[in-house]
C-alpha cells in the first residue's frame, strides 16, 4: 500500500475562455519520482503555478497529504513543504550563493524587526548556523560549489547556477520538490550530471517526492518511476515510460499521427 | 606597534584627510573660479589615485579597520564643523547636506533595497517639519528631540496609509501614486488654515535640556555660529540612521528587502511575504525623513509650503541614483554635490534641476549602478574568505 503525497482532483484553470488545464486527476506517491510530459502550452508549468498558489483554481482541489492546500498562498504552500525551480532560473542574481540558499530557508529564520537591529548576538548566531547549513547542503548537494559560496550568482556557470536553485529549493527540507525544465539552457551532459546528483540526493531522503517537467526524453526514461502526459491541459496517458511511449495519443500529440 | 598599525592604517588617515580638505575648501572658497578649478582637480586626484593603485590600497584598508575608518570620518567632520564654526552660510550649507543625506538614507532602504520607488521624500519631511511647527508653539511640555521623534513617527504613520495604494499597483503606476500624494500635500498645506497656509508657521529654536540652540554656540566650547549646534545635532542624527541603515543591510532583514527587488514571484514562493517588508521598508524610509524635516523645521525658523516641491523629491532620487542604489555610504558624498555645487555657482541655481535631469540620464546609461557602485552584499561576521 503506498501513501499519496501529493493528489490534485478535478483541477481547472481557466484564462478568459483557455482552459490551460482541464479536470486534471493526479497524484505522486510518497517519494516517488514523477516525470510531467506534454507539448508546449499543454499545461505543465500552469500545474505548477497552481500548485505553488501563483495561479488560483477555478475548480477542483489540491490535497498535500491529508491537507487541503486548495487555494492558498505562495507563502502557505512553502510553510507546507512545497518548494520549486523555476523554467528560467529565477534566482537572486546580484547576491552571492550564501544569501540564496538562506533565502529559500526562510521559515528558519528569525524575522522580527528590533531583535534583527538590537539583538546582534543571536543575529550572530543565527547567521552561523545558516552558513554552516548551507556549507553542508552544498557539499553533499555539489560538493565542488562550496567553495563558491560567497560568489555572486553572476559568476557562476549556467549549470552551478540550476545547483543553486535546486539547493535553494532542497535547504527548507520540502515535501514536495518541484522541477521545471532544468535541462533548459544546459548541454546533454550538464543535465545528466545535474540529474545524477538528484538521484544520489534522492536515495538518501525517500520521503522526497519530485515532480519534473521535461523534454529529454532519454533523461525521463531513465530516472523516472512514472510518467504523466500532458496535452491541452488533460491527462492523455500515465504509467512507466515505456508504456506511455508507446500510447497512440501520446504520439498522436507529439507527431501528429493519425 | 604604533608604527605597524600605522602602515595598514595610513589609507584610511589619508582618505579622511581628503574628505576633511575637499570638503572644507568646497564650503569655504565662494569665488566661482575657485570652485570651478576645485572641480577639476578632484577628479584628476581621483583618477591618478587611481593609476598609482592608492584607490585600491584605500578600499583594502577601509575594509580592515571599518570601526577606525568610522572614527576617521568622525573626526574630520567634527574638525570640518570646528574651522567652520564662524561661517554661517558654509554651515548652513553642511547642515542641510546632512539633513538630505539623513533623508537619502531613508530612500535608499526603500529604492535601493525593497525596490520601492518614493517621488513623495519631501513630502514626509514636510510632514516631519510641520509636526515641529505643530507640537513646539503649543505649550505641551513635550521636550524637543522627542518632538523630532515624534515628527518621524508621524510621517511614518501617514506613509503606511499611503503604501496601502502602492501596494496594489506596480512599477510606473506606483510612481505616480507617489508623486500625486507629493502634490496633494502640496496643496493641502497651501488651502490649510490652521497650517498657516501659504505662509507657513513660524518655529521656534530647539532648546535640548537648557542647551538654547538659537544662541550662538557656547563660547565655552569655543564659541561660533548659532548654526554649529544645529549641524551637530544633523550630524547625530545621520551618524544614528546611517548605522540603522547598516545594521538592516547586514541582517535577514536586508536580504528579505533586496530578494523582494529582485524578483516577488521567487520570493513569495520561498515565503517571503512581499508586502510585509515593503511595508517594513517604507515606514524605516519615512520615519528617517520625518525626523530629518523636523529638525530642519527649527533650525530655519519656519515651515511654509513652498519648500516641500516636486522638484526637491527629484532632487533627492537624482542623489541616491548619483551616489549608486542600495549604498549607504555614497549617498553622503552625493548629497554633498547636489546640494553644494548650485548654491556655489549662482549660474547653475536657475538651471539645476535640467542639470541635474542631465546627470541622472547620463548616469543611468553610463554607469547605472552609480557612482560608487553597491559592494557585493554581506552578512555580519561572514568575512568572505
Amino acid at each position: 500500500m503506498t501513501t499519496n503525497a501529493l493528489t490534485a482532483k478535478n483541477l481547472t484553470v481557466s484564462f478568459g475562455g483557455l482552459k490551460a488545464l482541464d479536470g486534471l486527476n493526479l497524484n505522486v506517491e510518497l517519494g516517488q519520482f514523477l516525470g510531467l510530459i506534454g507539448p508546449n502550452g499543454s499545461g505543465k508549468t500552469t500545474f505548477f503555478n497552481v500548485l505553488t498558489g501563483i495561479y488560483k483554481p477555478t475548480n477542483g482541489t489540491v490535497t498535500l497529504g491529508e491537507t487541503d492546500i486548495t487555494g492558498a498562498t505562495p507563502n502557505q504552500i512553502y510553510e507546507f513543504g512545497i518548494t520549486r525551480t523555476f523554467q528560467r532560473l529565477r534566482l537572486a542574481p546580484t547576491l552571492s550563493v550564501l544569501d540564496n540558499l538562506i533565502l529559500g530557508n526562510q521559515r528558519n529564520l528569525h524575522l522580527g524587526f528590533i531583535g534583527n537591529i538590537f539583538n546582534r548576538k543571536r543575529l550572530r548566531r543565527e547567521i552561523a548556523s545558516q552558513t554552516e547549513q548551507s556549507r553542508e547542503l552544498l557539499g553533499r548537494f555539489s560538493s565542488g560549489l562550496v567553495s563558491k559560496l560567497y560568489e555572486p550568482i553572476t559568476a557562476l556557470s549556467m549549470i552551478d547556477r540550476r545547483r543553486v536553485e535546486v539547493c535553494r529549493a532542497l535547504i527548507s527540507d520540502p515535501k514536495i520538490l518541484l522541477l521545471d525544465e532544468p535541462s533548459a539552457g544546459m548541454t546533454h551532459d550538464e543535465t545528466s550530471a545535474l540529474m545524477n546528483e538528484l538521484l544520489a540526493w534522492r536515495d538518501q531522503h525517500k520521503e522526497l517526492s519530485i515532480i519534473l517537467i521535461e523534454h529529454e526524453m532519454d533523461l525521463i526514461d531513465r530516472i523516472c518511476d512514472r510518467c504523466v502526459v500532458l496535452n491541452y491541459g488533460q491527462k492523455i496517458a500515465e504509467g512507466t515510460y515505456q508504456e506511455v511511449a508507446n500510447d497512440r495519443m501520446v504520439r498522436e500529440a507529439y507527431l501528429g499521427e493519425d | 606597534m604604533v608604527p605597524s598599525i600605522f602602515r595598514e592604517r595610513w589609507p584610511v588617515v589619508l582618505l579622511g584627510l581628503a574628505a576633511y580638505v575637499s570638503t572644507f575648501l568646497f564650503l569655504h572658497l565662494e569665488q566661482e573660479w575657485e570652485i570651478a578649478l576645485l572641480l577639476g582637480i578632484v577628479p584628476l586626484v581621483l583618477y591618478f589615485a587611481k593609476k598609482f593603485g592608492i584607490s585600491a590600497k584605500c578600499r583594502q584598508a577601509v575594509d580592515a579597520a571599518p570601526v577606525f575608518t568610522r572614527a576617521v570620518f568622525l573626526l574630520s567632520a567634527l574638525a570640518l564643523i570646528v574651522t567652520l564654526r564662524h561661517e554661517h552660510f558654509a554651515l548652513l550649507l553642511l547642515a542641510t547636506v546632512l539633513l538630505y543625506a539623513t533623508i537619502s538614507m531613508g530612500l535608499t532602504i526603500q529604492f535601493g533595497y525593497a525596490g520601492l520607488v518614493n517621488f513623495a521624500a519631501i513630502a514626509f519631511f514636510g510632514i516631519g517639519a510641520y509636526s515641529m511647527a505643530v507640537l513646539n508653539q503649543s505649550p505641551n511640555g513635550l521636550p524637543d528631540l522627542m518632538i523630532i521623534v515624534i515628527g518621524g513617527v508621524v510621517a511614518a504613520l501617514i506613509g503606511s496609509l499611503l503604501i496601502l495604494p502602492v501596494l496594489r499597483t506596480k512599477g510606473h503606476y506606483a510612481a505616480l501614486i507617489t508623486i500625486a500624494f507629493g502634490l496633494l500635500f502640496r496643496s493641502f498645506l497651501e488651502v490649510n488654515d490652521i497650517l498657516g497656509g501659504p505662509q507657513g508657521l513660524k518655529v521656534s529654536g530647539l532648546n535640548i535640556l537648557g542647551w538654547d540652540f538659537a544662541q550662538s554656540f557656547p563660547a565655552i566650547l569655543g564659541g561660533g555660529s548659532f548654526y554649529v549646534s544645529y549641524t551637530l545635532l544633523a550630524l547625530v542624527l545621520l551618524i544614528g540612521v546611517f548605522s540603522m541603515t547598516r545594521l538592516i543591510e547586514s541582517s535577514w532583514l536586508g536580504l528579505n528587502m533586496d530578494s523582494v527587488r529582485l524578483d516577488e514571484t521567487a520570493s513569495a514562493s520561498f515565503g517571503i511575504n512581499v508586502a510585509r517588508w515593503k511595508i517594513m521598508a517604507f515606514t524605516v524610509g519615512n520615519f528617517f525623513a520625518g525626523m530629518s524635516g523636523a529638525l530642519y523645521a527649527s533650525m530655519s525658523g519656519f515651515v511654509a509650503p513652498a519648500s516641500f516641491n516636486l522638484s526637491d523629491s527629484l532632487l533627492l532620487v537624482s542623489i541616491v541614483l548619483l551616489g549608486g542604489m542600495g549604498n549607504a555610504v555614497s549617498v553622503i558624498p552625493a548629497a554633498f554635490l547636489v546640494v553644494v555645487l548650485p548654491e556655489k555657482f549662482q549660474v547653475i541655481q536657475e538651471y539645476r534641476l535640467l542639470l541635474f535631469a542631465v546627470i541622472v540620464i547620463l548616469i543611468l546609461r553610463f554607469k547605472p549602478s552609480g557612482l560608487m557602485p553597491r559592494p557585493l552584499r554581506r552578512l555580519i561576521n561572514t568575512s568572505s574568505k
